[in-house]
Parts: structure tokens; sequence; C-alpha cells
């Protein structure tokens, strides 16, 4: 396997949908290329370094302010569905 | 290597009973869905738009027009789908008025024949993320996605962020399963490449003199 055919099955290898066949392929790839096996790794804490990070919470105060714009423009509609709101 | 995993459904039942309700009139239903979904509809906006008072704004519309079209919902597939659709299509709007030079499109396939390939292989720290504050971790990692095109970090937001399957996100943008694979292949790997920067070995802080 070339590394250009271990990268295409990149993201259903991280992502665990990969048939039993294919797998063993590329974990064998894995044991002799180095540069693959750090693509792997670096991707993967990529995306969990992403996924825990909190990058971009909304603040409970801007949250709850916009809750309140929501649900009165909501209301607004509920009355007079026909308005724009 | 474990797999990572996607967050999976959650109170699908639950989820449908209270988009029921709030057909029937109940608002108080509907405030129940807001609150339950709008830390997500403002990072994906966030995500999107890169501007606050964009995501602030599609946060409100999305919602807003969710209630509005709520009858059209055909409850085959999950409310927070088809709110996400909602809220990326009145994100990309909102981009798209903000570059009026130029048009943002999630079908646009922005691609090199070797954006694929890795271009930088350096390892990584063994805790890259210890290697700086909360405060310049928020800001590398906002700046790097920043600089995906748009519609490969609306790919990305949405599979690895908010953890939507392949298919959802596939639903969600209206692309194939196949379109979406091949966006959040590059996605992933330009991201890990600009990290790399900032994380691999060399930039190590205990390194630099």
């Amino acid at each position: 396997m070339k590394c250009s055919q271990f990268l295409q099955e990149l993201t259903d290898y991280l992502d665990g949908v990969i048939d039993t066949k294919t797998r063993a392929e590329l974990e064998d790839h894995l044991q002799w290329c180095h540069n693959c096996y750090v693509v792997v790794s670096t991707t993967k804490r990529t995306i969990e370094i992403y996924r825990d990070s909190k990058l971009y919470e909304i603040p409970d105060d801007l949250r709850n302010r916009l809750r309140s714009a929501i649900m009165s423009k909501c209301a607004a509609h509920k009355k007079s569905p026909d308005k724009k709101t | 290597m474990p797999p990572i995993q996607s967050k999976g459904t959650e109170a699908v039942t639950d989820e449908l009973a209270l988009v029921q309700a709030a057909k029937r009139g109940d608002i108080s239903a509907f405030e129940q869905l807001v609150k339950r979904y709008d830390r997500n509809v403002f990072r994906i906006a966030q995500h999107i738009t890169q501007n606050r008072e964009d995501a602030e704004d599609v946060v409100q519309d999305a919602f807003l027009k969710a209630y509005q079209n709520l009858e059209s919902f055909q409850e085959q597939s999950k409310f927070y789908t088809w709110l996400v659709r909602i809220a990326v299509n009145e994100a990309l709007m909102r981009l798209r008025k903000r570059r009026t030079a130029k048009t943002v499109s999630i079908d646009e396939d922005v691609q090199t024949e070797d954006d694929a390939i890795p271009r930088e292989v350096a390892d990584w720290s063994p805790n890259p993320e210890q290697l700086y504050d909360q405060a310049e971790l928020k800001e590398i990692l906002g700046k790097t996605v920043q600089g995906l095109p748009p519609t490969f970090r609306t790919v990305f937001v949405l599979r690895d962020v908010e953890g939507l399957s392949t298919e959802e996100t596939a639903d969600a943008l209206e692309l194939s399963v196949p379109a979406v694979k091949s966006r959040l292949l590059r996605a992933r790997l330009q991201l890990r490449d600009r990290l790399t920067k900032y994380f691999g070995k060399k930039s190590s802080r205990s390194n630099q003199p």
C-alpha cells in the first residue's frame, strides 16, 4: 500500500468505519511507515483538541439575551403569523 | 489506535415530543428546544462566519425560521439536523454578504491536486495543548480554523466538533456522503498541517532560546 492510498482511507480509519481487511492493510502499512503513523496520531489529536477546546462557547449573558429575543419574536409570530417578525 | 467516536444520537423521542408540542402551539416546548441547541447553533455559526455579530444574528434567525416553518418539518429526520441545515444556510448567507466579491457555496469544492498530501510530517510534542495557556490555545485554534475555506470548516465543525455522523452531515448540508468525506479529509489534514507549526516538537517552547 502506498502512502497516498493510505491517506484516502484515513477518514474512515479514524472514524472506525472500515472493513476488517482494509483495516489490517492500513495497520500493516503503519507498522513500517513512520510518516503515516505520525499523520494518523497528530490528525487524531487535532480532532480531539478542537472537540475539547470549548472554542466559541456562548457566554451565559449573551445566551440569555438571545433566547429572550428569540422567544419574543416567536410569541409575536404566534400572535400574527402572517406578519414578518 | 481506537477510532474517534461520534457523539451518537440522544433523546430523540423526547425531542420529537417537544417538537410535536411546539407544533400544537406550546411555545415553552419550543423554548426547551432553544435551550437544548442554542450553544451548538452558536458554535456552528461562529465557526462558519468567523464573526461574532453575524453568529448572534444566525442564532436568532435560525431559531425564528425553525419556529415559523415548524409545520413543514416532516419528523422523518432529527429536528436537530433540520435546525442545523437552517443555521448553516443562514451562516453562509451572512458570509456571502460580507464577501460580496466572492460567492460562497457549500457545493464549492476547493481542490488542488496535492492538497490532501501532508507537507509537514514532523511529530508533535506529547501534550501539545499544554505548551500554551487557555487563551493562547484558543487564539491558535481560532486562527487556524479561520484559515480553512468556508466549505471545509463547515464540514469540520458539524462532523468533528458537533459530532454529527457523516450521514447526518451530508443530510444537513445536502451533500453526498463521498463529498462530505472528501471535504472532511482535506479539512482535517489542513488543520493538522497548520497546527504542526505550533505543536510540532521543534516549536516546543523549551527548545526555543
